[in-house]
């Protein structure tokens, strides 16, 4: 898929995502969009894993620690064909699997996540599994920056450094705010990359709103051998509608229908201007 | 009874000898060998033991992934921390996201003895029973920690397994039947049925010695699965005998007494009813056996409970 196509796949992804959580009345919309272009880049670019060999031990993996973006996990899972796109139409309702937080449940996820904290460990063990099986896949990671503040990363870190898992990508959705606030006046995080880095891992900086930027740093991988990956993705919570961008309300907050209405104004143009520049 | 070696001895060594013959299984460790008796795995075979450091979150989390991957994963801390400070991993990458570990807890109950409550895992049962998708062993025995260790390679459900470091008695004849889920029973009794688990089954069949030479009819079973509960064998019990004593190295509340009460009360079987285990209080100092005697979980303290519960049920 070109640059150009991965573009406007993300504005069609940010459209579904505020349609669903519009048609919900739930969801985190806010880190949604923020990571809607790390998602579109793995899944159409980087990682071997579709509908068809989800069941090949060599697939590779994905595991979402920040659980609570799931709309843009459903939203891409959907477009890849893991299962039909009306399942969205389903989420948060009565006996639907497609539950506010990733669950196996679910065609093509890996592992239950939605408490903080947890993937890392769980990609460091799957990792750890490939490097013994001397398998060739990959396990990928999207970890929250508000959630680094859970010690239970910090131990992973550690134990992907001690196994020189260079098979593992974890990727920090930095986008600077969490539910009560930014995420350094919450708790300081800063500095990450020495954070990262003193922790064992090579560690590469991108725009995470990108696609050219994402493009660039997957293609750089591994960055260093026998080391463990860290992206650590600059984003915009929100990105992709003005009145979204950077608003901590709407971590969680629901687009009305007239919201929704002007969102999409808002996005169908970003599609007119991208397809003007072709 | 003639004496065995620790369950945990046992537990190491039959895990040993499976995974000579099975690369696929593997160890974590949470610089826990030592206490695990898993000195000769690691040094026979280094490539099947993962050490993760004093991090039983990790360890869990990490067991998770690795047994998403097919791994057949033994994940090895001491029973008060795994069970405690990795609540959250078992609840939500084990059980919730059914990823197969088997759950080792070592040194369990009050084995860590004079060591105080930071040591003791008087919580676990309970803790894990409310915590849906994943089965709760606790072997009395050698020989039931030896077919526990072996049935939880294909058991097909997230497993924990509690083991103490006592040297154990031999508790069962050559040839017993095993299998997750299915009680034991060692005798069958009139009067009373002692309902034990784990290292409270050997005081209770002491007990039932005592009982028997006063000519009291005493059956005892080996309930070493704690969940899901043998019903049946249970209820059957409960039909045979006038009273029942359930005996725990665990705190009274939510662990295998509270399971037998629950059951009873809604099969409308109401009988003179004990449960012996550790009172909600910091445990007195002292070695495991100072500790059971202290709380009646001994032969005698045992047959005293049965005496008293006995008499109050002929005086109604």
């Amino acid at each position: 898929m070109t640059e150009q196509e991965l573009r406007l796949k993300s504005v069609a992804y940010r459209r579904t995502i505020l349609t669903i959580i519009h048609h919900a009345k739930a969801g985190h919309t806010g880190g949604s969009l923020s990571c809607i272009d790390i998602l579109n880049v793995l899944y159409n670019h980087v990682m071997n894993v579709s509908p068809e060999n989800f069941s090949d031990p060599n697939r590779d993996r994905y595991i979402q620690s920040k659980g609570h973006a799931v709309e843009a996990l459903y939203t891409v899972l959907a477009d890849r064909g893991f299962f039909p796109a009306e399942a969205l139409y389903t989420l948060s309702r009565y006996q639907s699997h497609f539950v506010g937080h990733p669950t196996r449940k679910v065609p093509g996820i890996e592992q239950n996540t939605g408490a903080l904290g947890h993937g890392l460990s769980v990609a460091v063990g799957l990792a750890l599994a490939a490097k013994k099986d001397k398998r060739p896949y990959r396990v990928f990671t999207l970890l929250g920056d508000g959630e680094l503040t859970e010690g239970s990363n910090w131990e992973a870190s550690m134990s992907a450094a001690h196994y020189r898992l260079d098979n593992l990508v974890a990727i920090v959705d930095r986008n600077g705010l969490q539910i009560s606030g930014p995420t350094e006046q919450v708790m300081s995080l800063e500095s990450l990359t020495d954070k990262f880095t003193a922790f064992g891992f090579a560690v590469r900086t991108c725009d995470g709103n990108d696609i050219g930027d994402l493009l660039r740093v997957f293609e750089a991988l591994p960055f260093a051998p026998g080391k463990p990956n860290l992206i650590l993705a600059r984003t915009v919570k929100g990105k992709g509608v003005s009145f979204i961008e950077n608003a901590l309300n709407w971590h969680h907050k629901v687009p009305s229908d007239d919201e929704l209405a002007r969102a999409l104004a808002e996005l169908d143009e970003a599609e007119r201007l991208l397809k003007v520049v072709v | 009874m003639e004496l065995g070696r620790p369950n945990l001895d046992e537990f190491a060594a039959t895990l040993l000898e499976l995974a000579r013959d099975n690369p696929d299984i593997l160890v974590l460790t949470s610089d826990s060998r030592g206490s695990g008796k898993l000195q000769p795995f690691a040094e026979q075979l280094p490539d099947q033991l993962i050490e993760v450091g004093i991090a039983e979150q990790n360890l869990v989390g990490i067991a998770a992934g690795l047994a998403a991957a097919g791994k057949i994963v033994f994940g090895v801390s001491p029973a008060c921390f795994l069970t405690a400070r990795a609540l959250e991993q078992i609840k939500n990458d084990v059980g919730y996201s059914d990823q197969k570990v088997k759950l080792v807890g070592i040194s369990a109950g009050v084995s860590y003895g004079a060591l105080g409550s930071t040591h003791h895992s008087l919580h676990d049962l309970a803790a894990l029973r409310a915590i849906n998708n994943i089965d709760i062993v606790v072997p009395a025995d050698n020989f039931e920690t030896r077919e526990a260790v072996r049935a939880a390679v294909t058991h097909p459900r997230p497993l924990y397994l509690r083991f103490g470091k006592k040297p154990m008695p031999h508790l069962h004849r050559p040839g017993t039947p095993f299998a997750i889920g299915k009680a034991i029973t060692l005798a069958q009794g009139s009067d009373v049925t002692f309902v034990a688990a784990g290292e409270a089954v050997a005081p209770a069949v002491e007990a039932s010695e005592l009982l028997r030479a006063e000519g009291v009819s005493c059956g005892v079973i080996s309930m070493h699965t704690v969940k899901p509960l043998d019903v049946e064998t249970l209820l059957n019990a409960a039909r045979r005998s006038r009273a029942l004593i359930t005996v725990e190295e665990h705190s009274v509340y939510g662990g295998l007494g509270e399971a037998c009460a629950s059951v009873l009360l809604q099969h409308g079987l109401i009988r003179p009813f004990c449960i012996v285990g550790i009172p909600d209080e910091y445990t007195v100092t002292g070695s495991q056996m100072e500790i059971f005697v202290h709380y009646g979980i001994s032969g005698e303290g045992l047959a005293q409970r049965a005496r008293q519960l006995l008499e109050v049920e002929l005086i109604q």
